[in-house]
């Protein structure tokens, strides 16, 4: 049993590394990218049983600090 | 004043802010973040700079949940001092002893020089030796440093005149320049910059001294 779990920073939050992402798709001369926003993806692997509420409590102490950042859990 | 500095594997300033305490005076331990409670009769709980947990996940998010920070937390809340530098400012964010967060500097490099530091307030043990408004030489040494809070938090800090120090000319991307913040009953000062850097006359500069000094003569009074 597996969960994904997205974590970006919440909009209005300044994304530095996404802004240098974006900088460096143009140098490279790709025009066409307006924004770019980078997060992080983690996986677990998880005992049978475990609930999606067990991974947002997961989310929330400790996997996401809810100040700056947003998260998404997926259960597979 | 009986003062405990934190131990994270990864710290590299505890040493460094120990030597500060002591030369203000403090009897000091220095504190495992295996252990599960604080020496008795702690005043003064200092967590240090440097990169606990190889900044893992997020900069100071894995030492928030060790078990010593239970009790640092526990120390907090029942009107305990706590001083947090650097990581150790992270890590009471990452806590929630203060509020807001420390993210990636704005321009994405790790900046160690020594910067202007205004002091905001003398309204605290750890300010009173300086005057609101002085303008001190204190290090930074950081890669996570650019203060975000909502303009709630901000508009809260700034209305309680709880900003203890801001940059003169902000090197990070924190909002409103702020550099360090205390708690709403002022015991608790989180600071990117390193007061214990700028200690000692070797260090090359001693403006952080006064900090040490005014801990020091307020916990010994009490």
């Amino acid at each position: 049993m597996k969960a994904t779990v997205h974590v970006m920073l919440k909009t209005g939050v300044l994304d530095p590394q996404g802004e240098a992402v974006r900088h460096a798709l143009g140098a490279l001369g790709f025009d066409g990218v307006n924004g770019v926003r980078q997060g992080k993806v983690i996986e677990l692997d998880l005992a049978e049983g475990t609930s999606e509420a067990d991974v947002t409590a997961m989310c929330e102490k400790l996997l996401a600090n809810t100040v700056i950042e947003s998260y998404r859990v997926e259960m597979a | 004043m009986r003062a405990a500095v934190v131990v994270f594997p990864g710290s590299n300033c505890d040493r460094d802010l120990a030597v500060a305490f002591r030369a203000a005076g403090a009897d000091v331990t220095m504190v495992w973040h295996k252990d599960t409670s604080l020496p008795d009769g702690v005043d003064i709980v200092g967590v240090p700079g440097g990169f606990s947990f190889g900044d893992y996940l997020r900069c100071g998010a894995i030492a928030a949940n060790s078990p010593i920070c239970q009790s640092v937390k526990a120390h907090a809340d029942r009107g305990g001092y706590v001083l947090g530098i650097c990581n150790g400012f992270q890590v009471l964010t990452e806590t929630g002893i203060l509020p807001g967060a420390l993210l990636r500097n704005a321009g994405l490099k790790y900046i160690c020089k020594t910067i202007g530091l205004k002091v905001e307030t003398a309204q605290s043990i750890y300010t009173e030796g300086y005057t609101a408004g002085d303008v001190i030489d204190i290090p930074i040494a950081h890669h996570d440093g650019n203060y975000f809070a909502d303009q709630t938090t901000l508009e809260t800090l700034i209305g309680e005149d709880r900003v203890a120090f801001s940059y003169t000319d902000n090197p990070n991307g924190s909002l409103r320049d702020i550099a360090g913040i205390l708690s709403s009953n002022r015991r608790v000062l989180g600071m990117m910059p390193h007061p214990e850097r700028a200690a000692d006359t070797g260090h090359g500069g001693t403006d952080g001294q006064a900090l040490f000094r005014a801990i020091a003569g307020q916990l010994t009074t009490v």
